[in-house]
């Protein structure tokens, strides 16, 4: 009886599931279908074509110079913010490793409060330093460089310093006590050890920067410094061609590209250094979620 | 460092003074000559004035867009950890995918269905309602916001109820409660603090959104705070009040953080034990 009504709860709760899956995917399906509309419409379907992707010589994606323009801007920002961020993660995490007693708990409080401050709030914070505090910086890519370096650090240093808790102290005090010097021990035993939270990180950081909208919304300074969020969000208010549906498309296939590669690496390091966990794992240090 | 500096650069032109000429906000650097007038203002426009409105339909809309969100997130996050078996890390991807679509994408593809002549609309048609959608419906706006951040929350309630000691809900249904009660008495209870946590996860970006209204409404009448920042600063001539608001939202959030930071501490006490 028991193992009925159990059933009868899991299977009305089945409906919800997928009926939510549907909903979230679908309306995202439909948009990248239409990115292949031979029409000027987004939402009257016309007749399949790559007229937006790549045929057409001034509206398409790859041909458009602003469209391009955005996506050369996105590129840039999130692999110098990458080349900035992922150092300086690092060594803010393990040196907020050592802090021991109670000037630990503030440290790990200051570094995770940016991952649930509001983006609004940050973006205002920093447009009003850029412009009234620290005036040699301008806005634009310098300025969007370091807000988007703001916003991103505190999810390296949390997924580094997971990573130091689960290894522990032993693995480097095993070496001091083979005759490191501390330097070898960190250089050659610690850093090795955290390149699953590297490569999640950089997986990470990616993504937010390339997908960042309000941050870097906040800090352009016009054409100059567009992304390709920025780009989409101009061009919704506007009557624009599917061709921003293949940009939006464009953005999507960055991120899982990257995801994809990520998972991919971390479950084939962590095979060959005999760690379990594969595919499951891997999406748990991306998704920066205990399973 | 970086994230202290700024906040002090907004209390400094949200308390500073205006140009009489210029009409510019002039940052007042030293905290001891801060002027408040015009805070104060801004404040009592909040509570009483002009920009109650505002305060108000963004507190509602957070609200409904939270309640929508619990309701259709916790069956599933319940459903993933309790009844999911061997498909579990298939749907976990499944949900997890909306998580890496970019937010403009999703409110794009909404705009796509929405207007006139889309999908969706003339889907809706068909059974007589013509709604015009995305021309500053609240219902639009809320129902964005749940499409927008339902993904934030199923995640960390999925974790919070996979956290749980199921064998204590079996061990009450033994001693004779029925499902509802097992839940209301067991579960809720001993999930309480991670649910907490997750809702006010998923509220303190809802708080300061201006792009999903701004996308799927463009009218004054659905403004929230976000917009209201936004204009402030980028598009008119005083940024002060901008600020102003600023530091009103991050003090309401100050407040939802402390929540935040006492339940996470409550969740990881009551799993240590």
């Amino acid at each position: 009886m028991d193992i009925i009504v159990k059933r009868n709860k899991g299977s009305a709760l089945v409906y919800i599931v997928w009926g939510y899956i549907i909903w979230s995917l679908v309306p995202v399906i439909i948009a990248v279908i239409y990115s292949f509309n031979d029409g000027r419409s987004r939402t009257v379907w016309q007749g399949f074509s790559l007229r937006w992707w790549f045929t057409d010589p001034y509206a398409s994606v790859f041909h458009n110079p602003e469209t391009r323009n955005a996506i050369i801007n996105s590129l840039i920002l999130a692999f110098i913010t990458l080349l900035v961020v992922t150092p300086l993660g690092i060594t803010l995490a393990i040196g907020s490793q050592r802090i021991r007693g109670r000037g630990s708990h503030i440290v790990q409080g200051l570094t995770s409060a940016p991952l649930i401050t509001p983006e609004i709030v940050v973006g205002a914070a920093l447009l009003i330093t850029f412009t009234r505090l620290f005036t040699a910086v301008p806005l634009g890519f310098v300025a969007q460089l370091l807000g988007n370096v703001t916003f991103s650090l505190a999810s390296v240093v949390v997924i580094v310093r997971a990573r130091l808790v689960s290894i522990g102290p032993s693995f480097e005090e095993a070496a001091r006590d083979l005759g490191a010097t501390r330097w070898q021990a960190l250089r050659h035993v610690l850093l090795p050890m955290l390149w699953p939270s590297v490569m999640a990180s950089l997986v990470v950081v990616f993504a937010t920067v390339i997908d960042d909208f309000v941050i870097t919304s906040f800090l352009s300074s016009g054409i100059n410094s567009e992304t390709v969020p920025l780009r989409i969000y101009s061009s919704v208010k506007g009557g624009a061609t599917p061709a921003l549906n293949a940009l939006a498309t464009l953005l999507v296939l960055a991120s899982f590209t990257v995801l994809i590669i990520g998972l991919f690496g971390l479950s084939t390091w962590r095979k060959r250094h005999g760690e379990h966990g594969g595919l499951r794992a891997a999406l748990a240090d991306v998704t920066q979620i205990e399973n | 460092m970086l994230f202290a500096v700024p906040f002090y650069a907004v209390a400094c032109v949200a308390f500073g003074t205006i140009d009489p000429i210029f009409r510019d906000a002039v940052p007042q650097w030293n905290p001891l000559a801060w002027d408040f007038t015009q805070a104060q203002q801004v404040f009592a426009s909040l509570a009483t004035g002009p920009l109650q409105g505002v305060a108000v339909r963004t507190i509602i809309y957070v609200l409904c867009a939270m309640i929508l969100c619990f309701i259709i997130g916790f069956p599933i996050a319940y459903f993933l950890v309790r009844h999911a078996g061997k498909r579990k890390l298939l749907l976990l991807v499944l949900i997890i995918v909306p998580f890496w679509v970019n937010y403009l994408m999703r409110m794009l593809a909404w705009v796509n269905l929405l207007s006139n002549d889309g999908l969706f609309t003339r889907f809706m048609r068909i059974f007589g309602i013509n709604y015009n959608w995305l021309d500053g419906s609240p219902i639009t706006v809320i129902l964005g916001l749940v499409y927008g951040y339902i993904p934030f929350l199923i995640l960390p309630l999925y974790a919070t109820l996979e956290r749980l000691d199921w064998r204590l809900i079996d061990a009450a249904r033994d001693l004779g409660a029925n499902s509802r009660q097992a839940f209301r008495l067991v579960t809720i209870p001993m999930s309480k603090a991670g649910l907490v946590a997750a809702g006010i996860l998923i509220a303190l970006p809802m708080f300061g959104d201006y792009y999903t209204n701004d996308l799927l409404s463009r009218s004054p009448s659905t403004e929230m705070i976000g917009n209201q920042i936004d204009f402030f600063l980028n598009a008119s001539t005083q940024p002060q009040t901008g600020a102003v608001l600023v530091i009103a939202l991050s003090l309401f959030l100050l407040l939802l953080m402390s929540f935040y930071l006492r339940s996470t501490r409550q969740q990881s006490r009551q799993t240590t034990r």
